[in-house]
């Protein structure tokens, strides 16, 4: 047994301590927005954020996490209204098959509370997700459209 | 009714005990409202037309959204002819269970080559006329005037002599009991409003707030989760399974043996996979478990000048005019299997009752997920529903074999409840139908101008097609394999000899985004390159002459390296390379800026590429898409190679199987010459070109030729 904090309320789940928080939130919780992509942390799909820090849930033990506060894709609007890096997602048509933009989304969310105006340096530095899509570039221009900035590298047409 | 809305109870349908702890917590039940598969209270116009009372107009789409944009630009070929109001347009999937049950009225449903609007826009804009005529004489015989004088625009319809108007919603009801006319008049060209303008994704909601959209995110009443082992050697069997370490371990329900494979059934699928790792498995593997990339290679290489070649193309006498050039080069190359990593893993959930069987799956190609699925349970098609999701990347890798379909069908038959399948990220990787290993020998005769006289192309490697369908080969030889070679071949050389020398290997190959295009595109342009050089042209000039009667080929490369600035020097330290290639019917060039630092390490800095699809539906798709088409390139000439050690895939995840990333993201510009008169496909015309023109920059940059990939294994540091 152990409790968590997800999404601003508190909860119990009956799961082995070993069980990756990434399958605690999929198969115990019904929470299927963290998605599962590689299993060892290589890949970010399954990014969500302990404590306002992006953790890869799929190689991170429930019992790491207990009595910590998690954040998955489900809880990143409030009343109603998307997260400003998910507006930008919308805007600038971000993901194509979509499956690991929930991972890039939290990773995002939580560099710009760190960083508001990041760098493309700490932009490279802090999204190691992989996209299979390839949508690196619009992935890149929308974090600057997120924070407000000035987009230094766009798209041209 | 829609044939869509029943038959998808089953996921509204959430297991007990999550609901329960969703309402607890005051999550969002997963479910809820579904966009894909929006139920409705109307009534059809056309099979793919839906119009509620409310305005909202339904469109279905036969074709599977792995991400290529087909959610979206296959409803505008629609809804161009409808004259509906594009903002009030839903997509949805059309079923394969129905589409059987009503004769194949949506056609064939399987997604891939980059034809999914080439295929389908006839039909599409048909069914759009057809509904308009049937909306507008619905609203003719209320009002009873012609329907000549009445005309549809943005989803209303009105009679211009009065002015009286109607919205679709209104009249829709009545609208779906008018026959449908014969007959119906496509727009020119010319008149199209909504075809060739930007229009954002309809699917990107759902996939910025973790909507339970895929297949993997299916949740269903007394669900049980599915972990699999599949014999590590290609065609090998399952020989024995040990179960003792299980003993006493939580939540395990099954083991399930398959002729090739084990799997063991849980309560959840952390608990399946652990068990999954400690069965104790033996396999007969026979003599394949001696196999080597080492020796596929020297086979490969063996082949080249092999006998046993069947000719694909042969003009003029190319063996005389190679002994009668002033130069003659001549060069070996040769390419690895890859897999598709597609992000999501393969997966699959299965429901086999007595009276039906139910899956849900990223599929590529419904029709063929219902047959195998139907074929796995023993059962007649008629008894098999497919519930097709979005899928997390397809790539080719689940269209024509669905192996994780009939697995989790064999499964959940065994075990009688719901199961899901999900495989590792492991067995993903291992377990791949992958891109052919595959080699060519390039020889050319130049003349006193430098131009070439003869080519002879030599290509050798495994054919997808003998695997596929053996009696689709003509005349013996795998013209898919020379994809790119044929006719398709952009460069007029008079004497021009290419064939193919067949090996294959037991390792399973499949289509891989572009498919033997990837290969041959590399071989092609990275010669017709060595053929520049030979004649010491500049490479863009050197092609635009062999180019003088192919003007829209012409067209392209001129705005690749007009847009490259080809004219003008790079950036200090930057070197270009450029290349072209014809494939799905059309046309891309590509300019590649890198940069070689004196430890050897590539940079990529920029990659412009031109492409002419002939029609364009949606320029956003098409940017999308040749965006990803050259990320997808950059991974495998940076880093993609799938090598076998003692029958089996050594590589395992993306640790040693790596993906580009973001700080390794070059710009990317994407020019449209859309030269219009044809429908050609944008999903995969980006990625051949991306390998040579990439190892022509590098040749530049380092005067080293690159004739093998990927790249990682070249040393490039300065001498």
């Amino acid at each position: 047994m152990a409790r968590l904090t997800v999404n601003g309320r508190a909860c119990d789940v009956d799961v082995d301590s070993d069980t990756p928080l990434l399958w605690v939130l999929r198969d115990t919780l019904g929470l299927m927005g963290t998605k599962y992509g590689c299993g060892i942390a290589e890949c970010g799909a399954c990014t969500v954020q302990v404590d306002g820090a992006p953790m890869r849930s799929c190689a991170l033990p429930v019992s790491a996490v207990a009595d910590r506060h998690i954040t998955t894709i489900e809880g990143l609007a409030q009343n109603g209204a998307l997260h400003p890096v998910q507006r930008a997602w919308l805007d600038l048509d971000v993901p194509q098959c979509g499956y690991c933009q929930s991972g890039v989304i939290m990773t995002v969310a939580a560099l710009l509370r760190d960083k508001p105006s990041p760098t493309d340096a700490e932009i490279d530095a802090a999204i190691t997700n992989i996209c299979r899509c390839g949508t690196y570039q619009r992935i890149r221009a929308a974090i600057h459209a997120a924070a407000g900035r000035r987009v230094s590298r766009t798209s041209s047409q | 009714m829609s044939g869509v809305a029943h038959v998808d109870r089953r996921l509204f349908l959430v297991s007990v005990a999550a609901v329960g702890g969703s309402l607890a917590l005051g999550f969002e039940i997963p479910f809820g409202a579904r966009a894909v598969h929006a139920s409705s209270s109307a009534r059809e116009i056309t099979a793919w037309i839906v119009i509620e009372p409310d305005e909202t107009v339904t469109i279905r789409v036969a074709k599977s959204e792995m991400g290529q944009g087909s959610f979206t630009a296959l409803p505008m070929l629609v809804a161009e002819e409808l004259e509906c109001d594009w903002s009030k347009v839903k997509a949805e999937f059309a079923p394969p269970h129905e589409n059987r049950r009503r004769d194949r009225v949506w056609g064939n449903m399987s997604t891939g080559a980059s034809r999914s609007i080439s295929a389908s826009q006839n039909d599409l804009r048909r069914a759009g006329a057809t509904a308009r005529a049937m909306l507008i004489a619905a609203a003719a015989a209320r009002w009873n005037v012609p329907e000549t004088e009445c005309a549809a625009a943005r989803g209303v319809i009105t009679h211009r002599p009065s002015g009286r108007t109607i919205t679709f919603g209104r009249i829709a009801a009545a609208a779906a009991d008018i026959a449908p006319p014969a007959q119906v008049a496509l727009k020119d060209p010319k008149d199209w409003t909504l075809i060739g303008t930007r229009q954002k994704r309809l699917d990107v909601a759902d996939k910025i707030t973790g909507r339970p959209i895929y297949a993997i995110d299916v949740q269903l009443p007394n669900m049980l989760h599915a972990a699999i082992v599949q014999c590590p050697v290609f065609k090998g069997a399952l020989k024995s399974v040990d179960e003792t370490k299980l003993t006493g371990m939580k939540g395990i329900r099954q083991v399930v043996k398959l002729p090739d494979a084990v799997a063991v059934v849980a309560d959840s699928w952390w608990r399946a996979k652990k068990a999954a790792e400690l069965l104790a498995l033996t396999w007969d593997v026979g003599d394949n478990s001696s196999v080597s990339s080492s020796m596929i290679s020297a086979n490969l290489h063996e082949a080249l000048s092999a006998a046993d070649a069947r000719v694909g193309r042969n003009d003029g006498d190319v063996d005389r005019a190679l002994g009668a050039a002033v130069t003659r080069i001549e060069a070996d190359y040769e390419v690895p299997f890859l897999a598709h990593a597609t992000m999501e893993p393969q997966n699959c959930t299965a429901y086999v009752t007595a009276d039906l069987v139910e899956i849900w799956a990223p599929t590529q190609d419904g029709e063929t997920a219902l047959a195998i699925a139907a074929d796995a349970a023993g059962v007649p098609p008629g008894k098999v529903v497919v519930h097709k999701m979005m899928l997390g990347g397809g790539f080719g890798r689940r269209g024509i074999f669905q192996d994780f379909v009939r697995q989790a069908v064999v499964i959940a038959k065994e075990v009688g409840q719901p199961v899901k399948l999900v495989w590792t990220r492991e067995e993903d990787v291992r377990h791949d139908f992958y891109r052919p290993v595959a080699a060519a020998r390039m020889t050319a005769g130049l003349d006193a101008a430098g131009m070439p006289v003869a080519w002879k192309i030599r290509t050798a490697g495994q054919s997808i097609i003998a695997a596929v369908s053996a009696r689709v080969m003509q005349f013996g030889v795998d013209r898919n394999f020379l994809q790119g070679l044929l006719e398709d071949m952009p460069y007029d050389v008079p004497n021009y000899l290419v064939d193919f020398a067949m090996r294959n290997t037991h390792v399973p190959v499949g289509v891989w985004r572009s498919v033997n295009h990837s290969q041959n595109a590399f071989f092609k342009e990275s010669f017709v390159d060595e053929m520049a050089y030979a004649a010491g042209a500049d490479p863009y000039l050197f092609r635009r002459k062999l180019l003088a009667k192919k003007p829209k080929e012409l067209a392209v490369l001129e705005a690749a390296a007009m847009h490259a600035g080809w004219d003008a020097p790079p950036p200090q330290g930057v070197f270009r390379g450029i290349a072209l290639h014809n494939s799905q019917n059309s046309i891309c060039a590509q300019v590649v800026e890198v940069s070689v630092a004196p430890d050897g390490k590539v940079g990529v800095h920029r990659v412009v590429s031109a492409i002419d699809p002939g029609h364009v539906v949606n320029p956003l798709t098409v940017e999308l898409q040749t965006e990803s088409a050259v990320v997808y390139g950059l991974a495998a000439v940076l880093y993609g190679e799938i090598t076998i050690r003692d029958g089996r895939v050594e590589q395992a995840n993306f640790h040693d199987y790596p993906m580009l990333r973001l700080a390794e993201m070059p710009r990317v510009e994407t020019v449209i010459v859309a030269s219009g008169g044809f429908w050609g496909g944008v999903g995969e015309t980006a990625v051949p070109p991306l390998a040579p023109a990439m190892c022509n920059a590098i040749f530049s940059a380092t005067g080293k030729r690159i004739r093998s990939l990927p790249l990682k294994n070249h040393d490039l540091r300065s001498a």
